[in-house]
């Protein structure tokens, strides 16, 4: 065979070598560090560099034999075909069960050289236990991979064309989906593989703690942006104008960005105070835990979901195994190693410590919920209590329960002293904000056109943060002026908050919707927008034919828009997707949809007539992403604080008087 | 009592009360809020239960959408089609935009309750693509239905189209 054909093989050959580094990577150091012998730990960072290349190469084979469409390859000839236009090659790559885990493989690689490359200065030990343990993780993944989920199985004879990639798929939001969710997932292996390392050497140093941090926060940082993209991704391309759905899916991804939030604040009372280290320890393993959950749900095909493209029990008893490993047996070494943490400084009722505590309590609660809804039908169906579903009402109901308390306490951490604080300080700080809040939330209330409660909910609780943050920092920028890039990140994030909070509450509560029938030249009008709709004409695409629509939006009698909602039927498989038409404004979105034609089903010319059309005005929707996307950039902010990169003074103790 | 065992003392009481909040509160939303999902045969045999049957309680019915049942009366959005899992056919009426990949003879999971002998459906889903079936309609459904094509997409070999 020449050599160009024998490259899946080369693909699996780089996998294999590169589970036996990553073994190497695991036992080596790991053994070196608790013997002290320095010649097995310097293994560490060679190896992970080796794995990383090892990895790269596999993930390149399998780029390669997507870009030449190599139909012998059963997974390439699964999730691809002749027509698939060749942006959509390299996505198509981790299109898929097998493929998105060798991203996941790579990503994990990726980020253990980067830890090696960048922990030169930190004590020998820590890195190589830190290094060991991610290479532990990384003989889990390159396992499964290989012995349940083999991207390079030949398929013989080879198919003449592929199956096509999953339509939904085919959308530019989801090239960079999957990617920046996983480089969050993964990212969240770093403060475990740090707390394990810690529970090894039974006390946590306060030097490592604030080199983790950052790590923490970029790996934050990239799941908010993945989770945004998903409801961006979801918002256009499923056609139904909802931006969450508490899909199981959506939850496996949500529950560790919600204990990440808790961590990033836990974090850093234990690199300043010294206090919460269980806890801290605690939540960095709970963190990656639901990350891999989240992984093996979404991926197993054990929920129904939309999410569900690969249903193979057959690996689940794999994931089940792999996981009780993680997760079992860091939680058996806290529970042996964590009582002998040392405790840090004491801390009034009144404080920032308390606060950060109920943080941490409300996320982690939330977080708890989100898990029981999601796996509660698994349970039920495990029990044989039926066939059941849980509504988005539970979660809808229980989050802002838990949420109301968090937003109402928010502006007061930052405004309020490690330690001890006297409560009428802060609260005096903010109290004419308050009232300010409480006046626009009033006022909204009654200029609201609908949904006044949760419109006025929504101005009154993003003005009480945006207040109350913006009073943080003008005390800063009036006091010491000493503005650090962490304190920058902390305001950009809570102004994302409030700006997420605005935007989800007002789209509820003024969101106007219609579906109807409507003929080619006819009109509608919807608050205040005029919709003319002017037939639909079937147009070729790449690999698919659409149904193209073309509505005129106006406004006032004047043009503002013309709106193409498709219809697009894939060539293989038949499958249909519907491509929203919108009008995209920072205050709002117009949004329409085509639904199906509803000429006799046997007209040739349906397509032409009238049709189901769903038309949705979204006030301020672009916010939920807009304040996502602060989130994200306060996350990166904060990470590239050079305090966390300083070689610090002190030896082994954590600094008390920060 | 120390002061430290003091606190620790009203923390851990605090603790068991909110937790004692929260569990009732999780268990009162996850009551009100579970769907179960019944088949046809079970609605009408009555093995679903009385309160669906009389139309009190909201289900989600799972089936096959049988062969030539879509009915929509021209330029509206009322659709009639009825939902089979082999045994038993019920007829189900819909207002609105059928979900993309809503066909004859392919799997569709609706939510809603019972008028009469009619299941009227908020809300209609539709499987996935065209090799997948929602896993509990799946097993909900016997051997019978396996001849309408129930694989789970690994066991598809990609054919040549």
């Amino acid at each position: 065979m020449a050599p160009m054909q024998m490259l899946p093989e080369l693909g699996q050959v780089a996998l294999a070598l590169a589970l036996l580094v990553a073994l190497l990577q695991a036992a080596l150091p790991l053994a070196g560090a608790q013997r002290g012998k320095a010649s097995w730990m310097a293994v560490a960072r060679p190896a992970a560099f080796a794995q990383a290349l090892l990895v790269l190469c596999a993930f390149v084979v399998l780029t390669v034999a997507f870009v030449m469409q190599d139909f012998s390859v059963r997974y390439v000839a699964e999730n691809s075909n002749s027509l698939l236009p060749v942006i959509y090659r390299y996505t198509a790559v981790w299109g898929s069960h097998e493929g998105s885990l060798l991203l996941w493989a790579l990503i994990l690689a990726a980020w253990t050289a980067v830890v090696a490359e960048f922990s030169r200065k930190l004590p020998d030990e820590v890195v190589a236990r830190v290094l060991g343990i991610m290479g532990l993780v990384s003989v889990g993944f390159l396992s499964f991979l290989i012995f349940t989920s083999n991207p390079f199985v030949r398929l013989l004879p080879a198919a003449i064309e592929g199956r096509d990639l999953n339509p939904l798929l085919q959308d530019p939001g989801m090239i960079i989906h999957p990617p920046m969710l996983y480089l969050g997932y993964v990212g969240f292996v770093v403060p475990f593989a740090f707390a394990v390392a810690a529970l090894i050497d039974g006390r946590m140093d306060a030097r490592w703690l604030r080199w983790t941090r950052p790590w923490t926060n970029i790996a934050w940082g990239f799941l908010t942006l993945g989770i945004a993209l998903g409801s961006w991704w979801a918002y256009y391309e499923l056609g139904w104008g909802g931006w969450w759905f508490w899909d199981p899916v959506e939850n496996a991804s949500f529950m560790p960005w919600l204990v990440g939030a808790a961590l990033l604040h836990s974090q850093a009372v234990t690199e300043k105070r010294g206090s919460f280290r269980g806890w801290t320890v605690l939540l960095a393993i709970a963190a990656f835990s639901l990350s891999l959950l989240g992984t093996f749900l979404v991926r197993s095909g054990v929920l129904t979901s939309v999410h569900a493209f690969a249903a193979d029990p057959a690996r689940g008893l794999f994931i089940l195994i792999f996981l009780s490993i993680v997760i079992g047996g860091s939680l058996l070494l806290y529970a042996l190693r964590a009582p002998r943490f040392e405790q840090g400084a004491p801390f009034a009722a009144s404080s920032r410590e308390t606060l950060l505590l109920a943080n941490n309590l409300l996320l982690v609660s939330a977080c708890g919920m989100v898990l029981l809804g999601t796996l509660y039908p698994l349970l039920a169906d495990a029990l044989d209590l039926g066939k059941i579903s849980v509504g988005p009402p539970y979660f809808g109901f229980l989050f802002v329960l838990l949420m109301t308390p968090l937003v109402l306490l928010l502006p007061f951490g930052p405004l309020t002293r490690w330690q001890r604080e006297q409560p009428s300080k802060p609260l005096a700080m903010l109290a004419p904000w308050a009232i300010l809040a409480l006046v626009l939330g009033v006022v909204a209330f009654f200029v609201a056109p609908q949904g006044p409660w949760k419109t006025a909910a929504g101005v009154a609780g993003s003005a009480w943060i945006l207040l109350g943050t913006g009073r943080f920092a003008w005390t800063r920028l009036r006091g010491s002026g000493r503005f650090t890039p962490e304190m920058i990140g902390m305001t950009l994030a809570h102004t994302g908050i409030a700006v997420f909070l605005a935007g989800a509450l007002l789209v509820e509560a003024q969101n106007v919707q219609s579906e109807l029938a409507m003929k080619p030249g006819q009109t509608v009008e919807l608050a205040g927008y005029a919709f003319r709709f002017e037939g639909v004409e079937e147009t070729q695409g790449p690999n698919y034919i659409s149904d193209l629509g073309r509505v005129q939006l106006l406004r006032d009698g004047k043009p503002l828009a013309l709106l193409h909602p498709e219809k697009r039927a894939y060539a293989s498989g038949g499958q249909v997707m519907t491509e929203a038409g919108i009008h995209a404004g920072l205050f709002g979105d117009v949004y329409v949809a085509l639904g199906e034609p509803l000429g006799a089903a046997d007209d040739p010319d349906r397509a032409a007539g009238d049709w189901a059309v769903r038309l949705h005005i979204k006030p301020f929707v672009r916010w939920i992403w807009l304040g996502a996307a602060l989130m994200a950039l306060g996350a990166f902010v904060t990470a590239v604080d050079r305090r966390f990169r300083a070689k610090p003074a002190a030896t082994d103790t954590t600094r008390r008087h920060a | 009592m120390n002061p430290i065992r003091k606190r620790r003392l009203w923390m851990i009481l605090a603790l068991v009360v909110a937790a004692a909040i929260a569990a009732t509160l999780v268990a009162l939303a996850l009551q009100r809020n579970v769907a179960y999902l019944y088949t046809p045969a079970e609605v009408l045999g009555g093995t679903a239960g009385e309160s669906v049957a009389s139309g009190e309680a909201k289900f989600r019915l799972g089936g096959m959408v049988a062969e030539h049942s879509l009915k929509r009366a021209d330029g509206s959005l009322q659709v009639h089609f009825s939902v089979t899992d082999g045994d038993a056919q019920m007829p189900v009426a819909y207002t609105g935009i059928l979900p993309d990949l809503f066909r004859e003879n392919q799997a569709v999971i609706a939510t809603g309750r019972m008028q009469g002998d009619t299941f009227v459906a908020e809300q209609v889903l539709a499987k996935h693509d065209e090799t997948y079936v929602p896993k509990e309609v799946a097993d909900k459904m016997g051997l019978a239905h396996q001849k309408h094509g129930v694989q789970t997409p690994a066991d598809t070999p990609p054919e040549t189209r």
